[in-house]
């Protein structure tokens, strides 16, 4: 009985606050746009009965589906995420990589200082870091400022509000996820296994490639994840730091609920995001299992 | 002694600098004396007045903290129920499902959580106001505050607990005299995770509140999206400083926990 009662209470809380929102979601992604309160049509009606309920599902149909294909904004944003995602993934890895080998080969003493100053940010508003920048990239900002003072340039560069800016509010965030995996994978690596390979006479640079690279791959591989998979419905620093040919779906999905109020769009958008996402989610799941299986 | 190489202190500098200057930056800047936030016109704390004097700003602080107290308290003990459902409740009808629905809200993006309960809400025709932010940061943080205890419940022993029950304890005696003071460190690190996650959210606050509510991401949001804002730099000081005396104080505790453990431990050996 007991068990039984740990059991249903976070799973009722979870079915009705979670999955019970999504099955919303997905009806609604099937009606159409109206001008009422709510603003979409057909709403269900009970009281009829039966007949209600089978007119109801008549009205259903894929129209909003059919639409996001014809109008290229939204494939175009889907695309434009993806790709923003990949990038600022392997950015994220090529500035995050080099910090966690210095951290896992730095003295053992230092490591949980090192280890605290990474975390640090993590715990900071994601808001404010990413307003931080805003100062920084502006075309009278901090950066051109200082670039102007020293001379490298003339004329101030216009980063804020262009993709660039993203891609570093990106890379910047996320840096967290992707230093944590790596360092972990690099600090449990056994380190006799370098000296061993340039006793048999491989330069540093090949030992690291050989040795190094192929153990921390599981590190990478899970903090690659951890940075695309949240990057591709990113609406905070798209807004703050992109610009108008910035595109992305989070945005998107954002202006069609707020700005439009085209509730069944911003619906039809949601269910797309997530069927795109599926897939990295459950690479992603079956990576950690396997993880899990090689280390138990 | 193992020393930085040349290579590994280059880039850890370099690496901490990209992390910290636009901190300090931002730090430097809320100090300023102009209302131009690109032109230093000297020293002030001035911004740090007008701040405390924003009426709105401390009314959106309080509705922040309020749903953040609630909701992590709220998410600690449904996530902690839900790690114990996980780790040890063996099979049951729906499992697949239950551990899908915990894992899920981790990777979800927040527009569509915040999109799929604002419908929910609306369906039910509830009221939108600090109950419904409530109600969704409980749900998002709960499923964190589970991943954080159960990895502590999947390594915990036990037969400490059987013992508990041998000696005559009731299961909820068991697990308030044993098994909660073992997980306590991570059902305390889920509920500050639970805590910041929630201080830190704008979009599903955005989606899931109502005029009468309106937290102080969502105030800071509106602010900043017309461009920099020297109030918001001191806020945003103030903010920063208080995480930071947060986390370095907590990590003093943690090790001086560990410390009193390890000498509990000598001890105790010496005695056997």
């Amino acid at each position: 009985m007991r068990r039984f009662a740990l059991i249903l209470v976070p799973y009722l809380w979870l079915l009705a606050l979670f999955l019970v929102p999504f099955v919303i979601v997905f009806k609604i992604s099937l009606s159409d746009l109206a001008m009422a309160i709510p603003p979409y049509t057909p709403t269900l009606d009970l009281a009829e009965g039966w007949a209600g309920l089978v007119s109801f599902f008549r009205e259903l149909d894929f129209e909003n589906y059919v639409w996001l294909t014809e109008d290229a904004l939204y494939w175009k944003a889907y695309l434009s995420s993806l790709q923003i995602a990949v990038i600022s993934t392997v950015l994220t890895l090529l500035v995050g990589y080099p910090i966690a080998y210095g951290m896992a080969r730095a003295p053992e003493e230092w490591r949980p200082m090192l280890l605290m100053l990474v975390i640090l940010p993590f715990w900071t508003s994601f808001l404010i870091r990413v307003y931080a920048w805003m100062g920084i990239l502006a075309k009278e900002g901090v950066l051109n400022q200082f670039l102007l003072w020293t001379g490298v340039i003339s004329e101030p560069l216009v980063i804020l509000n262009t993709n660039l800016a993203v891609y570093i509010g990106i890379v910047y965030t996320y840096l967290p996820f992707m230093i944590l995996p790596i360092y972990a994978s690099l600090e449990r690596m056994d380190e006799s296994l370098l000296e061993a390979a340039e006793d048999l006479g491989c330069s540093r640079l090949s030992a690291f490639w050989l040795v190094t690279a192929p153990l921390s791959k599981q590190g990478v591989i899970a903090g690659s994840f951890l940075v695309f998979i949240p990057t591709i419905g990113e609406f905070v620093i798209p807004s703050l730091l992109g610009g108008s040919k910035t595109l992305m779906i989070g945005k998107v999905l954002w202006d069609e609920f707020f700005a439009n109020r085209d509730w069944p769009v911003a619906s039809a958008v949601a269910v797309i995001l997530l069927l795109i996402l599926i897939v990295p989610i459950i690479l992603f799941q079956r990576n950690q299992q396997k993880q899990r299986e090689a280390e138990g | 002694m193992r020393r930085f190489s040349w290579f590994n202190a280059t880039s850890l500098t370099l690496g901490f600098a990209f992390l910290y200057v636009p901190m300090i930056i931002l730090i430097v800047y809320s100090f300023n004396k102009s209302k131009l936030v690109t032109v230093w016109a000297g020293f002030s704390t001035h911004w740090y007045g007008e701040l405390l004097s924003n009426q709105s700003m401390l009314d959106a602080a309080w509705v922040t903290v309020k749903v953040a107290v609630i909701s992590s308290s709220i998410a600690t003990v449904l996530g902690t129920m839900a790690a114990y459902v996980i780790v040890r409740a063996g099979r049951f009808h729906g499992r697949t499902l239950f551990s899908g629905m915990i894992y899920a809200p981790l990777v979800m993006p927040e527009v569509i959580t915040g999109l799929s309960l604002l419908l929910l809400f609306i369906g039910l025709n509830v009221d939108r106001g600090v109950m419904t932010i409530v109600l969704a940061h409980t749900t998002f943080s709960m499923c964190y505050v589970s991943v954080v205890v159960s990895s502590r419940l999947v390594s915990f022993d036990q037969s400490l607990e059987e013992a508990a029950l041998d000696l005559g304890c009731s299961p909820l005696q068991a697990f308030r005299l044993v098994t909660l003071p073992i997980i306590a460190p991570a059902v305390i690190s889920g509920w500050l995770l639970a805590f910041t996650l929630s201080l830190d959210d704008l979009v599903i606050a955005s989606f899931t509140s109502g005029p009468a509510a309106t937290t102080l991401p969502m105030k800071i949001w509106s602010s900043v999206r017309l461009g920099v804002s020297p109030e918001i730099n001191a806020l945003s000081t103030i903010m920063i400083a208080l995480v930071t005396v947060g986390v370095i104080s907590a990590s003093l505790v943690n090790k001086r926990q560990a410390v009193r453990q390890k000498r509990e431990e000598q001890a105790a050996e010496r005695q056997s």
